[in-house]
């Protein structure tokens, strides 16, 4: 094995006396105390969360405040960690407003212990119902308490805007009809 | 002199390949066996050929001869004899094949073909796969993917039409996903002969209906929801249950009657979903009675026995064992012991059964369970496996009415103790005070009269929840496996007859299939060849001929003609 041998330099006689390192230092010090600070005063400040931010998934409903999400379970065919269970049910007949829609979650759960906030369940969302928004915390002093049930969900989710109206063209194609 | 059959063989090239296939075989089917996929729709093989999805389009030719000399017209560039190509596509399901035919499923003219219909096909669909049941299973889906365009050129307004109109107590249709293939109306008219579906209106308006004032409600409804390519056909107890991609598939057995057809059990995580048909040529094509898809509700069902009983406390394996023991010892006079076997248990549970009885110098009878057949897939004996009972010699004659003999044994009193296994004394024939009169060690599934006058309750499992074999009435061994675990609480009926028959005789058997079959192999002459694992999918025939003189109760069904009508119309 090779040995190099590093040639050590004898201090020169200003750096023996360490005042042009107090004085940098001093410096640095002062520069920052006049400053504007960097920190947040947290939980009070908030910080400003940048675009395509992936926090807490959430549900969403449409700009007309229905529940986007029809329960095609692919979220939860493509979750890696299988934190999200759906149990699908039928949206009835003789409600007027989605029974066009027919299908939609009767239970919808995220649990957020196993959730890695990877967004494969907003990437592969047919619906455009499930976003991960900026909800970066989640805290809570059980299990039970850190699984996200479909009714909290939508709750963090809010509305967001709608580029397609998808069931609203339907609903209107259903009343047009192309019938004879 | 008969001359031995020739095998009547037509060879096809097909996309380059040569192959050698029976008369009479279509160009999908002749595909199929080189492994070349023609898409196809409308086309089924258990129904009869309409062609009128246009999906099976393909390229064929004849080799050149001329027309006057019959000489073969050579092709100088590659030194072969040439092909007459047909200058437009042919369907593929309404072309036999003819000695020197080509195919070609490749060609640019085939692919243009495949993408129109695809775009056909696709302008009046909904594209609601999200909401669709069928999505994951769907042809429309996989052929759009296959051979489709990729994108869409239809800007105008879809047509809409109902979408949850119940065409019978089963089925829902969704008119919007409809195809018009004609599947589900040739299935009723040539299948089950319930001529009750047709279409209405013209083109694009085409609905698929039922005849005024008629419903689809016969036993074979949900078949058309099996041979629908796309989802307008949806089974009314599975919709919006689950997506298909998350069940496991299972292959299993109908225990409704002796037919003995072939099913998939699809389950998630211990949940029964459905039941469907799995093809077998032999014994039920592919079609399944709809009586035979709702048997899995059992499984879950309330009265499920979950707790073993020793005069009505609760207890553990062993002890209830005990119990068995000390109540076979104190009864140890020859006949003072019966065994009520059954026609619904497996050949091994059977074999054990035999065992046990044989150990106990019991006398051993079957419950019979005679309706009547549907000339289909429900045959008059609804008992799954009485030949298997033959077969493993824990009978030798038919079991036939109510339980009288036994009866009559009680009332004298020759009878002390009763095992019965997975039947219900009281709905066979005894009255409640001729059980009253013995103990009863009842070893089942389900709650009943006779689990509730026992004296020692070994709950066991419902044939979703074991693996076993059931030999059908053509003497068909077929195997079924779990799909599910069993609830807690119950014990494999294996072990539990295993561990009686250890109990009453000292004998060690496994009760674990595969260890347990190489007894059975070694003890049951007709089964000595075989071992559970290697027993083929499609079932294996046994020797029918021992048991030819005794008078089954079955008529006729699919792929079965009983061999003396006349007895058997007597019985049944």
């Amino acid at each position: 094995m090779a040995v190099i041998t590093v040639e050590r330099k004898p201090l020169t006689f200003l750096e023996r006396t360490y005042l042009p390192q107090i004085a940098g230092g001093l410096k640095t010090t002062f520069k920052h105390l006049i400053a504007p600070k960097k920190t947040l005063e947290y939980p009070e400040e908030r910080p400003t969360i940048p675009d395509g931010y992936r926090g807490v998934p959430t549900l969403v409903m449409d700009p007309n405040g229905r529940e986007k999400c029809v329960s095609c379970q692919l979220c939860e065919f493509v979750c890696p960690p299988k934190a999200i269970r759906i149990t699908p049910g039928e949206i009835p007949a003789d409600e007027p407003d989605r029974a066009h829609v027919e299908k939609g979650p009767k239970a919808f759960d995220i649990d957020m212990l196993r959730c890695i906030y990877c967004g494969l369940c907003q990437e592969v969302c047919p619906e455009e119902a499930i976003f991960l928004q900026n909800q970066f915390s989640m805290s809570g002093y059980t299990r039970a308490e850190m699984v996200n049930h479909k009714d909290r969900l939508y709750e963090l989710g809010g509305t967001l805007p709608d580029a397609h109206f998808k069931w609203d063209k339907k609903k209107a194609a259903e009343e047009h009809g192309n019938t004879h | 002199m008969i001359a031995p059959a020739k095998p009547d063989l037509v060879t096809v090239n097909i996309d380059g390949k040569e192959i050698a296939v029976p008369k009479g075989t279509n160009v999908i089917e002749a595909a199929r066996l080189v492994n070349v996929d023609v898409p196809h729709y409308c086309y089924h093989p258990k129904l009869s050929i309409v062609g009128n999805c246009r999906m099976c389009l393909i390229e064929m030719g004849m080799p050149a001869v001329d027309p006057s000399t019959k000489a073969a017209i050579m092709d100088p560039a590659t030194g072969k004899q040439k092909i007459n190509w047909i200058p437009r596509p042919q369907i593929g399901c309404g072309t036999n094949v003819s000695p020197g035919l080509h195919v070609k499923t490749l060609s640019p003219m085939v692919k243009d073909a495949r993408e129109g219909v695809m775009e056909f096909l696709l302008i009046n669909h909904p594209l609601d796969c999200p909401i669709c049941d069928q999505a994951g299973e769907c042809k429309l889906q996989e052929q759009a993917t296959g051979y489709g365009r990729g994108y869409s050129r239809f800007i105008e307004q879809k047509n809409v039409k109902p979408k949850r109109t119940q065409l019978g107590p089963r089925v829902t249709l969704d008119d919007e996903r409809c195809i018009l293939c004609s599947r589900c109306i040739r299935f009723s008219k040539e299948i089950v002969k319930d001529d009750v579906l047709g279409f209405v209106d013209r083109g694009s308006y085409s609905t698929l209906t039922c005849y005024p004032g008629k419903k689809l409600e016969n036993n074979y409804s949900l078949n058309t929801v099996d041979i629908c390519p796309v989802g307008a056909l949806t089974s009314s107890d599975f919709r919006f249950k689950m997506r298909v991609w998350f069940l496991k598939q299972t292959n299993a057995i109908d225990t409704e009657s002796s037919v003995g057809a072939n099913t998939v059990v699809w389950s998630r995580e211990g949940v029964i979903y459905r039941i469907t048909p799995r093809r077998n040529d032999d014994v039920n094509d592919t079609w399944l009675a709809d009586s035979a898809r709702v048997l899995f509700k059992a499984v879950k069902a309330s009265d499920r026995l979950t707790a073993i009983k020793i005069n009505g406390t609760d207890g553990a394996l062993d002890v209830a064992v005990n119990a068995a023991a000390e109540l076979f010892k104190s009864n140890s006079a020859p006949g003072a012991i019966a065994v009520v076997g059954s026609g619904r248990s497996s050949v091994e549970e059977q074999f054990l059964t035999r065992k046990l009885a044989d150990a106990l110098k019991a006398s051993t009878q079957l419950v019979s369970r005679v309706g009547q057949g549907d000339q289909l897939l429900i045959s008059a004996d609804r008992n799954p496996n009485v030949r298997g009972a033959l077969v493993t010699g824990l009978i030798t004659a038919l079991p036939f009415g109510e339980l009288t003999g036994l009866g009559a044994q009680i009332d004298a009193g020759k009878v002390k103790v009763i095992v019965a296994i997975n039947e219900d004394l009281a709905a066979a024939g005894l009255t409640s005070a001729q059980l009253t009169k013995v103990s009863v060690v009842y070893l089942g599934s389900h709650f009943n009269a006779s689990s509730a006058a026992a004296k020692v309750v070994l709950p066991t499992l419902s044939p979703f929840e074991k693996s076993g074999t059931f030999v059908n009435q053509q003497f068909r061994i077929q195997k079924f496996f779990k799909a599910v675990p069993g609830p807690v609480g119950a014990t494999d009926d294996l072990m539990v007859l295993a561990k009686l028959v250890t109990a009453a005789a000292g004998l060690t058997l496994p009760a674990e299939i595969n260890a347990l079959w190489k007894v059975i192999a070694a003890e049951v002459p007709a089964l000595g060849t075989m071992a559970f694992a290697n027993l083929p999918e499609t079932g294996l025939l046994l020797d029918a001929t021992p048991f030819a003189a005794l008078p089954f109760a079955e008529g006729e069904t699919l792929h079965y003609k009983p061999a003396q009508p006349a007895v058997a119309a007597a019985t049944a």
